[in-house]
């Protein structure tokens, strides 16, 4: 039993030592020469102009919320078509109760304006 | 039909069907508002809505009953679904308790919402939606059945613990509950993937034979117990993972505050029931002293915590918590007179609680938010009707002989002594005498102090009718007592 541990052993090992090995290799190798603009973030080469942890607008929210049923659904449609075939009119009448149902969430964010941007 | 959706199937959520087909049509008709009455009126069709559902998930439970009396047409139990959803007499208690509890509070929520100026039709909707998830919390034998239904049911009470959208405590209620919970959920769904290791399947039935075959103190069973008591346990709000409830008690509009406090700790306590009774069952030797320590524990800290409150819905949420360890208890003691005496509790429990939720509800006006102890000063002198029926739950809360709560104490505490747990029993005793003193400022300042506001009650037909009711079962259950506990002790025979 432990025998076949014994390969993620040798990985943990060699992942641990990876990085040290390199950064210590590096330290010997590379010239030192320190100064301020090395340590500024790099983002596309334009200094960033205020932190990031800044408040935004709460309709993003509702969106990404949206995009995340939306986005499930397609994936709970995947197993139903690739099952098509022994599912049958079940499926579809199944598939069709599912869809009602997003359908009128979906339809009762679009009455409210949770699409609607400003 | 094809053999994926029997007449069986459709059968043993027929009442879940009832409530997502109104709940989702509360939703429509609310989304093309412009097309039918808008406003006031609008209100009263969705609160319409609600009876109907409600009155179609009875007829649904009804037929339910009367299949499992007639022994079904094969003799075989009602499940559906390969075996996920099992209706029995069990999941027909709890649903009843759901449907009263649901139905009472839309009733009374009309009025209070209207006062509160956030009278949305989706309210009603929320409300059938989380009754929905409770039923499948009562009926579900397979994990991933019971985890969707309590996911449905939390996220429904996050979204309406939150309904007073400009008060910042409903708010800040909702976002604490929403935040705990859903770390208690991660809990509950690692102990729930433990157990799928340990079985190799969601259902309950294969879970319980597999846990059966190891020893109760094998180091993956104690994790998984532990792991999926978090969980369990949060929702019912024991301590040490009481701390969403005072905030979320308090913050939320009153009538979502007596929905959770009823509801959502009946359909847990169904879901707990499940799991300790079934797939853990074997596990006993491991989780008795587990549940005994929390028990006290969350009486110590309920009882105490409740002395000082001055805030009626914080005083409550604190006894709501002391409550849930009386019913951990009955569970601790684990014999059939101990897990009746729970479902006795519970049934108790919810008129009670809901009553006095209901006088809290009354005395909402405009301008005053009537939830403080200086808000009952007098209340004799106002109305003495909501004095006298706020006096039988109070009685009832305490456990205090004519009223209904007592049977609830005498049926946990005879199981106790029944399974020679005698130091506890003397605990829940102490503390249900502690209790007297807290239940007891609400009445002295009822009866004894002088009036501080003229300002008459909030009463409506429905305030009305709801309070009346759940004084009288309160009363009934207190007098009469023998079909109740007839119809809880048939929930046990599973």
């Amino acid at each position: 039993m432990p025998g076949g541990y014994l390969p993620i052993l040798i990985f943990l090992v060699l992942a641990t030592l990876f990085p040290i090995v390199a950064i210590l290799a590096a330290k010997l190798v590379r010239p030192a020469a320190p100064f301020v603009t090395k340590l500024e973030a790099y983002e596309c080469g334009i200094k960033a102009a205020s932190d990031s942890r800044g408040r935004y607008t709460v309709r993003f929210y509702i969106i990404a919320i949206l995009f995340v049923i939306f986005d499930v659904e397609t994936i709970f449609l995947f197993p139903w078509a690739v099952r098509y075939g022994s599912l049958q009119w079940f499926g579809v009448a199944e598939v069709v109760v599912f869809l009602a149902i997003l359908a009128v969430g979906y339809v009762w964010a679009y009455k409210k304006g949770a699409l609607d941007w400003v | 039909m094809s053999t994926f959706y029997t007449a069986t199937d459709h059968f043993s959520i027929l009442p879940a069907i009832m409530l997502a087909l109104f709940g989702c049509s509360i939703l429509l008709f609310d989304a093309f508002d412009a097309f039918f009455f808008g406003g006031a009126r609008q209100r009263r069709w969705q609160l319409l809505f609600v009876v109907m559902a409600e009155i179609g998930a009875g007829v649904g439970l009804v037929k339910q009953t009367l299949y499992l009396a007639a022994g079904g047409p094969n003799g075989l139990p009602l499940d559906g679904f390969h075996g996920t959803i099992l209706v029995n007499h069990f999941s027909i208690f709890f649903n009843w308790i759901f449907l009263v509890a649901a139905l009472i509070v839309a009733v009374v929520s009309y009025q209070y919402l209207e006062t509160a100026g956030e009278h949305h039709g989706e309210y009603y909707g929320l409300i059938l939606f989380a009754q929905c998830g409770m039923y499948f919390l009562a009926t579900g034998t397979d994990l991933i059945t019971l985890f969707i239904g309590l996911e449905l049911m939390a996220l429904s009470f996050y979204v309406m613990v939150g309904f007073l959208r400009t008060e910042q405590r409903s708010n800040e209620a909702a976002m604490k509950y929403l935040l705990l919970g859903a770390f208690s959920t991660g809990f509950l769904a690692y102990g729930f993937s433990v157990l799928y290791g340990i079985a190799g399947s969601t259902k309950l039935s294969e879970i319980a034979a597999a846990v059966a075959e190891r020893s109760p103190w094998d180091p993956v069973v104690i994790l998984a117990l532990v792991t999926a008591s978090v969980g369990l346990l949060f929702k019912i709000s024991a301590v040490p993972f009481h701390m969403w409830a005072p905030d979320a008690y308090e913050g939320a509009p009153t009538t979502v505050t007596a929905y959770l406090s009823v509801g959502s700790t009946a359909a847990s306590m169904a879901f707990l029931l499940r799991m300790f009774m079934g797939p853990l069952v074997s596990a006993r030797a491991a989780w008795e002293p587990l549940l005994a320590v929390v028990a006290v524990m969350t009486l110590t800290l309920g009882n105490l915590a409740a002395i000082n409150q001055t805030n009626i819905k914080r005083l409550l949420a604190y006894s709501s918590i002391s409550h849930a360890g009386y019913m951990l208890l009955g569970l601790v003691a684990g014999n059939d007179t101990g897990i009746n005496g729970i479902l006795v509790y519970l049934l108790v429990y919810t008129f009670m609680n809901l009553g006095a939720f209901i006088v809290i509800i009354a005395l909402r006006r405009q301008n005053i938010i009537g939830e403080d102890l200086d808000d009952f000063a007098g209340l004799m002198h106002r109305s003495p009707g909501y004095a006298v029926l706020m006096l039988v739950f109070l009685l009832s809360l305490a456990g205090i002989p004519p009223t209904a709560g007592f049977l609830g104490k005498y049926y946990i505490f005879l199981a106790l002594v029944q399974t020679g747990h005698y130091g506890l029993a003397v605990i829940g005793v102490l503390y249900a005498a502690v209790a007297i003193y807290y239940y007891f400022k609400i009445v002295r300042s009822m009866f004894m102090r002088d009036e501080e506001q003229a300002a008459p009650l909030a009463t409506s037909t429905g305030v009305r009718l709801a309070v009346t009711v759940a004084g009288a079962l309160t009363l009934g259950i207190g007098i009469y007592p023998e079909p109740f506990i007839r119809f809880a002790g048939a929930a046990l025979v599973r």
